[in-house]
């Protein structure tokens, strides 16, 4: 199951025929593969990766929201984190270790209407102690990705 | 009267016989063809597409840097056999992987890449006159560093009915008494394929039943997809006749910092290394330094590129037998070696019009030897992306000029 993970990951275009012939599977094993890891929520989508920073007058403003919070008897911050997970406008949400407890991604229009959300909703929310606020400048790396054009590597069309 | 390399108003070349002897590449030419043409998918490369590892290319870049005040600096020649360090290295690798022991102090030989190895190998070892046996269809470079060494290239053909495999009766039956050695290349560059341990037992019985030298390519030794790698080294008493030669190019990525080895017996090495003072002095530095790191962290890397062969390497030879070229499945290196009998066309033939007509680049099996007629090499170190677009356009090519028996 891993290999067609792994390759589905790598390029979600790939078709299940594909998927069989690089992995010497057959059309059917891989079918039933893809259908158990979707009715598992193994595979919870596919998505293209944009960079909309090379998009005119597309510009969103994302930012690392660091929460603290206080842990429930029993959920710990389960609950809080689902709370927040709730919202439209964060995309990330994550239990960390260090100086805040859950790291969360917002995304808005404006820095302003980033800051009204952390400001109104976030910190008004139940068990939420305090925040910080790191506004995202500029990508290097995405998902893997390096954002920046390299230039092809230079390789002889046809070598010994 | 041969006019080879002679300029107006020479009658006689100015080019020695034994260079002469050499055949032009046959690859050489169609690559001139190639340069002429645009949107070209190119199978026909003999390199990972992969770049180096950054933790590599890091170390190199340090390796140039270094030479603060308590530093030194490390842009020198090193020793003849290569930086101690480097030895040790390649000692510990084998030693892990193939349970094989190398004294670095003697038996190790760092190079400017597999095919330095080879040629020092040669000169070290033969006479005028003595024959050396070459499995084919061959890498290219294998009967040219016998005959500039003097030595007389006997060509033992490999069949398809064997997957490519080398078998002991093939080359027993071409044995003289002026055969010296026998060269291994496995996993195969062009075919792919691997040898089995019991052909591995073969040759190594028939070696020491005519007491001959082995020189055995390994530089694919990381890239075999189905099994383990077994050294030629590792069989009972071939560790004594064998000359072992590695290298970083093929499994790190690392094809244009021209940096290999040669393990064997501290005398074959010591006369390596005679040759080698004279006509390299020593590896790049830089580049054994780079080595160094590629052998402490590289293994997650190359298991990582591994991978990424594995899925095109099926990938191409299911699209490959799907289209009516009939293909066996090769477990090592990185290419595959389809049969192009379905159209009835030679090798050349065939990958001329597959460039001309879908720009699709191969290499004719011819260029590596006779026993490669009806066959073509393709690589499967690009990108998935590229392979499935090349295949389409092959099985479209093989479709139109399919011959209906």
């Amino acid at each position: 199951m891993k290999d067609v993970l792994k390759l589905l990951e790598q390029d979600a275009r790939l078709t299940p025929d594909d998927i069989a012939k690089a992995t010497g599977r057959t059309l059917a094993e891989v079918q039933a593969i893809i259908k158990k890891a979707t009715d598992d929520r193994v595979l919870l989508g596919y998505h293209a990766h944009v960079n909309w920073e090379r998009v005119e007058g597309e510009h969103e403003v994302w930012a690392i929201i660091g929460v603290r919070g206080t842990p429930k008897r029993e959920v710990g911050f389960d609950e809080l984190a689902a709370q927040i997970a709730a919202f439209p406008e964060t995309r990330m949400v994550y239990l960390v270790t260090g100086d805040f407890d859950l790291a969360v991604m917002v995304v808005g229009k404006s820095m302003q209407e980033v800051s009204d959300f952390v400001s109104r909703r976030l910190y008004s929310l139940d068990g939420v102690r305090g925040t910080n606020s790191y506004f995202i400048m500029r990508r290097y790396k995405d998902q893997g990705t390096t954002l920046k054009i390299d230039p092809p590597a230079q390789r002889l069309a046809v070598t010994p | 009267m041969t006019t080879n390399g002679s300029g107006p108003g020479h009658s006689r070349s100015r080019v020695s016989q034994r260079v002469q002897q050499i055949p032009a590449s046959g690859i050489r030419k169609f690559f001139d063809l190639l340069a002429s043409m645009n949107g070209v998918i190119s199978l026909g490369v003999g390199e990972p597409d992969f770049v180096t590892p950054w933790a590599i290319r890091d170390a190199a870049i340090h390796t140039i840097q270094r030479g603060l005040p308590e530093e030194e600096v490390l842009t020198h020649y090193t020793s003849n056999y290569g930086l101690m360090e480097l030895r040790r290295a390649i000692a510990r690798h084998l030693e892990k992987l193939y349970r094989v022991s190398y004294d670095p102090t003697q038996e190790i030989l760092v190079t400017v890449g597999v095919s330095e190895a080879m040629d020092l190998a040669m000169r070290a070892l033969l006479d005028p006159g003595d024959e050396v046996l070459v499995p084919e269809p061959t890498y290219v470079a294998y009967n040219p560093c016998v005959i500039l060494a003097g030595g007389k290239p006997v060509g033992v053909p490999t069949y398809v009915e064997h997957d490519f495999r080398l078998q002991a009766a093939d080359i027993e039956r071409r044995i003289t008494p002026k055969t010296k050695a026998l060269v291994l290349g496995y996993p195969n560059n062009p075919t792919g394929a691997v040898l089995s341990s019991e052909d591995m037992q073969g040759i190594a019985d028939v070696a020491h039943r005519h007491d001959l030298i082995v020189i055995s390519d390994e530089i694919y030794d990381q890239l075999v997809y189905d099994g383990e790698h077994t050294c030629f080294t590792s069989l009972t008493g071939m560790r004594e006749r064998t000359v072992l030669l590695g290298g970083f190019s093929k499994a790190y990525a690392m094809t244009g910092w021209r940096i290999g080895y040669a393990t064997g017996p501290a005398q074959i090495i010591e006369a390596m290394m005679k040759v080698h003072q004279y006509v390299a002095m020593c590896a790049p530095t830089i580049s054994q330094y780079a080595a160094i790191e590629a052998l402490t962290s590289g293994d997650g890397e190359v298991q990582r590129m591994r991978e990424q062969y594995n899925y095109r390497r099926q990938y191409m030879v299911a699209s490959f037998n799907q289209m009516g070229l009939d293909c066996f499945e090769p477990k090592g290196a990185f290419y595959t070696f389809p049969s192009i009998r379905a159209t009835g066309m030679t090798s050349e033939d065939f990958a001329e019009c597959l460039l001309r007509e879908e720009q699709v680049a191969v290499v004719p099996g011819s260029a590596f030897g006779a026993s490669g007629e009806g066959f073509v090499r393709a690589c499967y170190a690009a990108s998935l992306d590229q392979i499935k677009d090349a295949m389409e356009r092959m099985a479209r090519f093989t479709a139109k000029h399919r011959v209906t028996e």
